[in-house]
């Protein structure tokens, strides 16, 4: 398979956010900034490569009716590598985004592509596949975070472009259903562009 | 008093799905219809309560007294996993009408990320075990009156003339922009 054509569909053409509706509730719960949907983003990517290469390499070994199970552990097993790296390295951000870490084990996402992609193909597919989703998530999460930082609180990545407050309403949860729902729009629009 | 408190807290003030943002998967797949909506809501609190049950023992009698807390998200999710397969055998031997309506839901719930967010939170909020389980039935009913009133609002949908561009998951998103506000009335209520 062409690699690049593997890499790229999970940026726009199968972008998990936009396009598959997947990973809602990270993506929802930390873009109160910028900074957090990137770091969110980075996060879950790390698990989806590592995950992704670990699945593809066992794949012949799992008998089919534990698969699943196997694949979560797999998954686990990185999300808490990355609690422990993030909690050590970066607290400031692990507290930002909190719950939202430990739950990246029931992020859609990984799962679906352990289950859908690496499950199937080459060790080096596999690790392109989840760098290409993995980087079309981020980039969705920091845009959102993006949106809703600068509409928020008139700052983006933390630096402050417009005096005042802001409207909190796209900090506060009802920001984040309304922003997302026109964002997938404008996506739509987007891909029927360029296809 | 206060156990009564605690479900208010869960159901109206910060509400599961649409304060706290989790188990927005099942919210978004399966609120086309009231009905499913019901099954769902029905097989979530069934797997929540008694998830948060378990892993609450075994997070205290366990991985506290070996000190291998941070073990935590894999022992949570292996219980989790397991427990569903468990509710599925016994459903079927026991209740066959039941299984039949909660059925095709049990397997989405091993990924619902509602049921581990509850099972971490309380363990997260030093609840009590009561505490924690009441804490947990709070939650399921919060997800439920987001979910049901929902699906009755995405079925009024599908008869309006909703624009092209908005038709489908983006006007589902507004509407539940709307129904996040509406419930942040509730905020300070207790």
């Amino acid at each position: 398979m062409n690699q690049w054509k593997n890499f790229s569909k999970g940026l726009l053409k199968e972008n998990a956010v936009f396009v598959l509706i997947l990973g809602m509730c990270p993506t929802l719960g930390v873009t109160t900034s910028a900074t957090n949907g990137l770091g969110m983003g980075l996060a879950t990517t790390f698990v989806l490569i590592m995950s992704n290469l670990v699945v593809s390499l066992v794949k012949n070994l799992i008998p089919d009716k534990v698969r699943i199970p196997a694949f979560i552990v797999i998954i686990a097993a990185f999300v808490t590598v990355v609690e422990l790296v993030m909690k050590g390295y970066v607290p400031a951000l692990f507290d930002a985004l909190g719950l939202f870490i430990p739950l990246i084990v029931v992020n859609c996402v990984v799962l679906g592509r352990a289950e859908a992609f690496a499950s199937k193909n080459t060790v080096w597919s596999s690790i392109v596949d989840g760098a290409g989703m993995g980087i079309g998530f981020t980039m969705a999460l920091t845009i959102l975070g993006a949106v809703r930082e600068l509409l928020g609180s008139g700052a983006f990545f933390g630096m402050k472009l417009i005096s005042g407050d802001g409207l909190l309403l796209f900090i506060l949860p009802p920001g984040a259903f309304l922003a997302l729902g026109y964002l997938i729009v404008l996506a739509n629009m987007i891909k029927e562009k360029t296809s | 008093m206060q156990y009564i408190l605690i479900i208010i807290a869960a159901v109206f003030v910060s509400n599961i799905v649409l304060n706290q943002f989790l188990g927005i998967c099942p919210f978004i797949g399966v609120s086309s219809k009231v009905e499913t909506a019901i099954g769902m809501t029905g097989a979530v609190t069934f797997v929540m309560v008694i998830a948060t049950l378990v892993t609450y023992l075994i997070y205290y009698s366990v991985l506290v007294p070996l000190d291998i807390v941070y073990m935590r998200t894999i022992t949570f999710i292996l219980v989790i996993a397991s427990l569903v397969q468990l509710v599925e055998i016994i459903l079927k031997k026991i209740s066959p009408p039941l299984y039949q309506a909660l059925g095709i839901f049990l397997p989405l719930i091993t990924t619902n990320c509602a049921v581990l967010g509850v099972a971490v939170l309380a363990v997260q909020k030093d609840f009590s075990l009561l505490e924690s389980v009441f804490y947990a039935t709070g939650n399921a009913l919060g997800f439920g009156l987001a979910l049901i009133t929902f699906s009755g609002i995405r079925e009024q949908l599908d008869l309006l003339n909703v624009p092209k561009r908005l038709k489908g998951v983006p006007i589902a998103f507004i509407v539940a922009g709307l129904m996040a506000l509406a419930f942040m009335g509730f905020a300070g209520m207790v």
